[in-house]
């Protein structure tokens, strides 16, 4: 029970708060993402801080009105830099019994609860599983519950725009989201604005949505559906030009950027598979850009196609998702022994197998560093979050080309479906990327020698085809130094797995030290790697608020790890290492540097909870 | 621009490995020949292969290759192809690279049409691992992993070409240079993918496996040339192929009227004649169609991809990437902490 409950509370008109987190919830079919995401940019135009966390079931269409159907979206507003979507909803809406069923314990205790009451029919309850009606047994007693009859009042608002049968109901999202609007004090005009634009071909469900809208907010003002209403202060962000991006959005645009940034064609070969296609579906659009993408008839096709580019001169960049890595590991390995630039996303999930297709995991990290066959150090690189996405994109390609090599690139759905406001770069000053084709040969004699390296990167050169007098042959035999014959000689064989590993290694030496965030003089560090960036650091916060001193590190280079790390984990008397597996870096950092660190870890198919990781922070401060 | 080069601009100073005998040699040299003839650049040639005897060919080409892995040569060759429309792109494999391992980059190459030429080296059997059936082997044949005899049933490469949807079919034999050459040619001058079949004899493990159609004696009696706009005679005439209810049917030429034998013709939109020459044998055992079944014109893969993106640069112009990265709405804080839209 809340200590605290709707009728008790003081009779103000508006309660202003740091941050709120709110989450819609409802039927796969009734429009929760889409009602998420308005609310979620009217926020930003409002000006607050904020970040976002979709959920939705891994079936297309669930049955209807069962607790597999339900979808959600979570989206946490603040006055001040927020770090992650928020631990608990202050605020739920539940469409039908189903997802008040599946997401009424995540609401914090005194929550407010938005009900279509109209859903909760005995067919409905049961369906949920309720044995009885919680919206008359007393269990919602200690929630502020709002009971709205939204089917009769968005049929009733749409009576005269024209829609009929099906698509009355389909705006019941936009009722819900115009109360929402009410409640939460957000302006109404770039819903309304965008509503016109995204349904301007069908004028009749554009004035559905609308009319649905209008009423939903109009039904807070003169019911006073609510005695209190919810105010977040705009957040004091720094002067520019944001724009509220997705992870794998923003990680399309970093891979075209780069391929300008290259002065090379853009090729994404890949095979559909979530949550990665976003990508696929970004880039095909952009082909103005000179973006070619190729969806192949399977895995391995996919980076097939994208070794082709490669060695035809393109920006080759191959996406996938944990298994679908699998099947193109034999390639990796090719690409790895080829030595050609290549980006091999993998946007993580839950596994092994098929597991949890729609849901975060971060359990790909050994798999990355060590999956395959032979040895094969490929550089690993991880994105922090939505926005991070752009730069580690560019970073991804920078060291592929610089070094002749696979880079793999780890992101996960959280980062993938999740938002955040992106402060915009002016792209002019993004630095270019160097790209040196092989023009002559480079032996005595007038022989090109494709495994001649460089002297810093101890790359070898990139000779594509069409250039006269560089003709040569690669594959996947070992390739004898400096000539690139075939050779099984031992000590060659030596000289070239030493010499793969090396070229790799060293470029450490190219990438940032690990920066040490917070308390310098703490004996704890949080040490982090992809989406547990922001988690960590408002955990971290939260500590210090408490009264302890704590640091953070974080990890966006796996392979090879910052020069520094070592230095800075021996600063450290205790160090802890929240993932979303069951202790992969961990794993790795204690082989690598023989600290004692240690673990927390969570495989639930969610982000963590920032409490979660404050609770372990304090515990290990006792 | 055409260059004067002989067959040795393209052998590389690498040793061949293949065992002495092998039908791989011939097909090599057909090839050298070839491209020498052509007097194309040679920097503008690519050969792509996967795994196997016949995968080693790229090392001893002198032009651009890639030996890669089993199976995936014409998804790599694919990627090579469209993003780069100016070289001639050539795939090599083998029954068990393409037929096996590689069985659905092979259909789906041919389905859409990319412009590649892949040399499919059919010897009916696994050379490098030494000895197993291939999915080209016939019913029965006993092999070191199918000692009391194969039960898989076998693919006919050329049906199987035909029901993938491919523009240029044809089939050839590796001791028979002019007829590669021939078949090489029309290859190169189709716009689009082009699967050739070569019977490739593997003298060490199933030597003498296309014996009716390179014996002295028996060739006579069992090439069945595929000659556009020609009626298909063979057998020194003695022999024709008729059509009967959709299928190809050989008769003796002197049993029917010499209008009812069916004339060749590659260029036929529907592909069920070519289809049912192809069924005309289940492999080289009896009388058997060699050449060109199919040749037809449809837009390439890669044309067509190339013709995307000029259309979207003459629609949307170059892509300007500060444009891009707005796309989906601003806002704009101002230092004095106030918002604006856009």
């Amino acid at each position: 029970m809340a200590e605290e409950s709707a009728t008790d509370r003081p009779q103000t008109q508006t309660q202003t708060f740091d941050r709120l987190v709110i989450r819609f919830a409802g039927d796969s079919g009734d429009g929760m993402q889409l009602a998420g995401s308005r609310f979620t940019d009217a926020s930003a135009l409002f000006g607050n801080d904020l970040a976002t966390l979709p959920s939705y079931p891994a079936e297309i269409r669930a049955p209807a009105g069962t607790l597999p159907g339900v979808s959600s979206f979570q989206v946490q507003i603040a006055d001040y830099d927020i770090l992650t979507a928020g631990d608990e909803p202050d605020c739920l809406v539940a469409m039908n019994p189903a997802a008040l069923k599946k997401n009424l314990k995540d609401l914090r205790d005194g929550g407010t609860l938005i009900i279509n009451t109209d859903a909760f029919d005995e067919r409905n309850l049961a369906k949920a599983g309720f044995e009885s009606n919680p919206l008359e047994d007393g269990s919602l007693d200690s929630y502020r519950v709002i009971k709205v009859p939204m089917d009769e009042l968005t049929t009733e608002a749409v009576r005269e725009t024209g829609v009929t049968g099906r698509d009355v109901l389909r705006s019941k999202n936009f009722f819900a989201l115009g109360l929402m609007a009410w409640l939460f004090g957000r302006p109404t005009q770039p819903t309304l604005d965008w509503i016109e634009k995204k349904f301007s071909r069908k004028p009749e469900v554009a004035a559905a949505n609308a009319a649905a809208f209008k009423a939903g907010y109009n039904f807070g003002e003169t019911t006073e559906a609510t005695k209190v209403t919810f105010e977040v202060k705009p957040a004091t962000l720094p002067a520019g030009t944001y724009t509220n991006i997705t992870g794998n959005i923003a990680l399309a645009w970093g891979l075209v950027a780069a391929a300008q940034k290259a002065g090379l064609p853009l090729f994404y070969g890949t095979y559909p598979i979530t949550p990665a296609s976003d990508i696929l579906h970004e880039l095909s659009r952009h082909k103005n850009f000179g973006v070619r993408t190729l969806q192949a008839e399977d895995e391995i096709a996919g980076i097939g196609t994208a070794i082709g580019a490669a060695f035809a001169g393109c920006l080759a960049v191959t996406g996938s998702s944990g298994p679908g890595i699998a099947l193109k590991s034999e390639a990796i390995s090719l690409a790895f022994m080829l030595e050609l630039p290549l980006v091999v996303v993998n946007v993580q999930r839950g596994g092994p197998s098929t597991g949890l297709p729609t849901k975060p995991e971060q359990s790909d990290l050994l798999f990355s560093l060590y999956g395959r066959h032979g040895e094969s150090p490929v550089p690993v690189l991880a994105i922090a979050s939505p926005s991070d996405a752009f730069d580690m994109a560019i970073e991804a390609a920078r060291i592929a080309i610089k070094y002749m090599t696979p880079v793999l690139l780890l992101s996960d759905n959280y980062i993938a479906n999740g938002s955040e406001p992106w402060k915009l770069p002016n792209v002019d000053e993004i630095p270019p990327i160097p790209v040196k084709f092989a023009k002559h040969p480079n032996g005595p004699d007038g022989k090109f020698l494709p495994y001649m390296r460089d002297f810093d990167t101890f790359a070898r050169p990139w000779a594509v085809p069409g250039t006269p007098g560089l003709e040569h042959r690669v594959g996947g035999l070992e390739k004898e130094a400096v000539t690139g014959n075939v050779s099984y000689d031992p000590a060659n064989h030596q000289l070239m797995v030493d010499s793969r590993a090396w070229k790799v290694a060293n470029i450490a030496n190219d990438i940032p030290e690990v920066e040490v965030e917070g308390d310098q003089d703490a004996d704890l560090l949080v040490l982090g790697w992809g989406s547990t960036y922001g988690p960590n650091r408002a955990a971290a916060r939260r500590a210090r608020l408490e009264g302890v001193k704590v640091a953070t590190a974080h990890l966006r280079y796996l392979n090879p790890l910052p020069r520094n790390l070592g230095d800075v984990l021996r600063r450290f008397p205790k160090i802890l290492i929240p993932e979303l597996n069951t202790g992969q870096l961990l794993k790795h950092i204690r082989s690598e540097y023989l600290v004692d660190a240690v673990g927390l870890n969570k495989v639930m198919g969610e982000p963590f909870k920032v409490a979660e990781i404050t609770d372990k922070i304090l515990e290990m401060k006792k | 621009m055409t260059l004067s080069y002989t067959r040795a601009d393209f052998q590389t100073d690498q040793e061949v490995r293949w065992c002495p005998g092998c039908g791989d040699y011939t097909i090599l040299a057909s090839v050298q020949q070839f491209l020498a003839r052509l007097g194309r650049p040679r920097e503008q040639f690519v050969f792509v292969s996967g795994i196997g005897c016949s995968s080693r060919f790229p090392y001893y080409m002198n032009t651009y290759g890639m030996h890669s892995i089993h199976g995936r040569a014409p998804a790599i060759a694919t990627g090579i192809a469209v993003t780069r429309p100016d070289l001639s792109v050539w795939v090599v494999t083998g029954d068990g690279d393409a037929l096996s391992i590689g069985g659905n980059h092979l259909i789906h190459a041919l389905r859409r049409n990319v412009n590649i030429k892949i040399l499919l080296f059919n010897n009916q059997i696994y050379g490098l691992t030494k000895g197993q059936y291939s999915p080209t082997s016939e019913l029965g044949k006993t092999t070191k992993s199918s000692p009391f005899g194969t039960i898989d049933h076998p693919f006919n490469p050329v049906s199987l070409a035909l029901g993938a949807e491919a523009t240029f079919v044809a089939r050839t034999l590796d001791m028979d240079r002019e007829h590669t050459q021939m078949v090489l040619q029309k290859a190169y001058e189709h716009e689009g993918a082009a699967f050739i079949e070569i019977y490739q004899n593997c003298n060490v493990f199933n030597d003498k496996a296309f014996i009716q159609l390179t014996g002295k004696e028996e060739r006579v009696h069992n090439r069945i040339n595929l000659e556009h706009g020609k009626p298909i005679v063979f057998d020194e005439g003695k022999k024709a192929v008729v059509l009967r209810d959709g299928q190809a049917v050989i008769v003796d030429s002197n049993s029917v009227d010499p209008g009812a034998i069916l004339v060749h013709d590659e260029t036929r939109p529907d592909p069920s004649v070519a289809f049912a020459l192809s069924r005309l044998s289940h492999g080289p055992y009896g009388p058997t169609p060699l050449g060109v079944f199919r040749n037809v014109s449809r837009p390439t893969y890669d044309a067509e991809m190339n013709r995307q993106l000029e259309e979207a640069r003459a629609q949307r112009g170059p892509g300007d990437l500060s444009k891009l990265i707005r796309s989906l709405g601003t806002w704009t804080v101002d230092e004095g902490g106030e918002i604006t839209e856009g």
